[in-house]
């Protein structure tokens, strides 16, 4: 039962991984293009990692998983605001069909 | 000295744990790893920034993890929400997006839970922080943007786990 629970959140998390893929090519700038690179390849890989711990019978690789999901739940959305952030210090502009900047605003 | 020390063998178990030199059908144990993960270690230990455990007696709440747990379970269900939220909208062949950078405003003080409340909002439906500023304020890219005002724009995106945050670190 368990087994099949795994392998159903495997084949979720590559569906989730895929859909961020689709998103990074079709979205029109580098901040919608972080939106779907950080949400579905977290939940993506976080679904594919939970899959292997329900899988797994080793304890220590359940353990190594439980430490990577915690990691990538920490490090992927600080990545992106950093990506973002970057991005617009150094001068990327927003999709021209944008509707508001306050960001913009504010700092001129 | 002692937040160092304590921070070297928090990082050494971590990488003993993600290497496991220890093999004990065999009983054979890598020394390479362990030597490794040691001077490692050290490094991390020696170049991070001392972290001050000043509020370390908040650790032992168990009211916190109360929270935490709660967090963790509502949480999960903004997380799948938001994906399949984005999922739709690049699967659209219209592509139904408006985005743009609003500015909101949150009333939480110390730095771990700003540092949480800003994960929380990238993770969660279609929203991703781009920048904090000292005063307050988060300015957030919003794939869909339904409100120009502030108060509205706040309430929408962090309003359901502002509180939750506020309990966990700060209550």
């Amino acid at each position: 039962m368990i087994k099949y629970l795994g392998i159903a959140l495997l084949y979720a998390g590559v569906l989730f991984d895929l859909i961020g893929c689709i998103g990074l090519v079709r979205l029109p700038d580098v901040y919608n293009r972080l939106q779907a690179a950080t949400k579905c390849v977290t939940l993506g890989t976080c679904m594919i990692l939970a899959g292997t711990i329900l899988m797994t019978t080793s304890l220590i690789l359940a353990i190594q998983g439980i430490i990577c999901l915690v990691f990538i739940l920490i490090t992927s959305p600080t990545a992106a605001h950093a990506l973002a952030r970057g991005a617009y210090k150094a001068g990327v502009k927003l999709w021209d069909k944008s509707i508001v900047d306050h960001y913009g605003e504010d700092q001129s | 000295m002692a937040n160092k020390i304590i921070l070297f063998l928090l990082s050494y178990l971590i990488w003993l744990l993600l290497t496991w030199p220890f093999d004990f059908s065999t009983g054979q144990i890598n020394v390479q790893a362990i030597v490794a993960g040691f001077i490692a270690s050290i490094l991390v230990a020696m170049i991070m920034r001392e972290i001050s455990y000043h509020r370390l007696a908040r650790l032992f709440n168990p009211l916190r993890y109360f929270w935490f747990c709660v967090y963790i379970l509502v949480f999960s269900y903004y997380l799948v929400k938001s994906n399949l939220d984005v999922a739709f909208r690049v699967l659209h062949p219209d592509l139904p997006i408006k985005p743009g950078i609003v500015k909101i405003k949150t009333r939480l003080q110390t730095d771990t839970a700003i540092t949480a409340l800003a994960n929380s909002i990238t993770l969660t439906p279609g929203t991703l922080t781009v920048d904090y500023r000292n005063d307050g304020y988060f300015y957030v890219h919003w794939i869909y943007v339904t409100t120009f005002s502030q108060e509205e724009a706040a309430a929408r995106i962090i309003g359901r786990f502002e509180w939750f945050i506020h309990k966990i670190f700060e209550g």
